[in-house]
């Protein structure tokens, strides 16, 4: 099954957003070994090229790292993949509250409605 | 490197009509290319001329350094939007005139693709539904080892389900020094795929672009950029 792509960023984005989250979901634990882009394009249903891309940026960000002849590795520090963990989260509770503000809730309110929500 | 396809100021005309106008434009190898415009822009009459299928009126092309002829025939792998052969044949029998044809002709890999999409090779061409018949086509096409596919409405009659098989099958196969172009209307479907976008229009190159730079750039994808450039 292709990955769920959507149309309007760049796909190589895409594939890196979609990496992190199988690393902090822990569907790639720290130190694991990534299959070859080649596999990985295929499974995603994109072009190796860019695939390729993708990685190389998770390299330069130390999320991943090559070794010259064995392949590329999940990194085992965990406080790199807490702090981008952290970041993500940050990213989904800023689009939440802008989505929730947009239909006229103040930041009180949303607080006050995640309570209540999670008391149900 | 150099370019593996090198087109320099290609025009063709037909009588009055101009297919193509001056039409220059490079493929580097490794590359997968999506030939893209409306029906009558000229993509066939591009593909036909790279095959050495028509004469050019004007202009040159050079594939992997060679001129159209014997040599550039060797290392293109061309599938045509219409069927070319014998519909009595069997599949076996096909596969074996492609393999006396074609020195690069991979069997195991044509035995194989047909293997996981169910396809009998003992059956007779002309008792396959329209879709199976043209993925056995790709199938033939796709088992050369050549430097340049080149498919012409690859995947419009087949089902969803198999393109996603045709598409993985031509990630996983193509060697890294080798080339595609695919000419096709189905654009949100190979997207993915593709490393460039050429849009035609009138004969001429409208747009030739990255994928991930069209959308950086415009915000859509390619699908719909054709959807708003060639609005009718």
């Amino acid at each position: 099954m292709p990955w769920n792509l959507n149309s309007d960023s760049p796909i190589f984005v895409q594939i890196i957003e979609h990496l992190q989250v199988d690393i902090i979901s822990g569907v790639y634990k720290p130190g694991d070994k990534l299959p070859s882009v080649r596999d990985l394009a295929a499974e995603a249903g994109v072009n190796p090229n860019t695939m390729q891309k993708a990685l190389s940026d998770l390299e330069s960000t130390g999320l991943v790292h090559s070794e010259r002849t064995s392949g590329r590795f999940i990194t085992d520090d965990d406080t790199l993949i807490k702090k981008m963990r952290k970041s993500l989260v940050d990213v989904q509770i800023e689009e939440f509250f802008k989505s929730l503000e947009k239909l006229g809730f103040t930041g009180k309110e949303i607080i006050q409605l995640v309570k209540e929500y999670t008391e149900k | 490197m150099s370019n593996l396809l090198e087109i320099q100021g290609l025009s063709k005309t037909y009588d009055k009509k101009q297919a193509l106008n001056d039409v220059t434009l490079n493929i580097a190898p490794g590359h997968i290319v999506g030939l893209l415009g409306p029906n009558g822009s000229g993509k066939t009459t591009l593909i036909k001329i790279i095959c050495g299928l028509l004469q050019p009126t004007n202009g040159s092309v050079l594939v992997d350094g060679n001129p159209v002829g014997p040599k550039s025939k060797a290392i293109v792998s061309y599938l045509p939007d219409k069927t070319y052969l014998d519909e009595n044949m069997t599949i076996e029998s096909i596969i074996a005139m492609f393999k006396d044809f074609y020195e690069d002709f991979d069997e195991n890999r044509a035995s194989e693709m047909l293997s996981s999409l169910k396809i009998d090779p003992k059956s007779k061409l002309k008792t396959l539904s329209k879709g199976t018949k043209e993925k056995v086509q790709l199938i033939l096409i796709m088992s050369r080892r050549a430097k340049l596919y080149i498919l012409d409405e690859p995947i419009a009659g087949v089902d969803p389900a198999a393109r996603d098989y045709i598409l993985r099958t031509i990630i996983s196969n193509f060697e890294p020094s080798a080339s595609l172009i695919i000419a096709t209307h189905l654009i949100s479907d190979i997207e993915p795929v593709l490393d460039e976008a050429i849009f035609l229009q009138n004969g001429s190159i409208k747009l030739y672009q990255s994928v991930d730079d069209i959308r950086a750039e415009h915000g859509k994808s390619v699908d719909e950029l054709f959807r708003e450039v060639y609005r009718c």
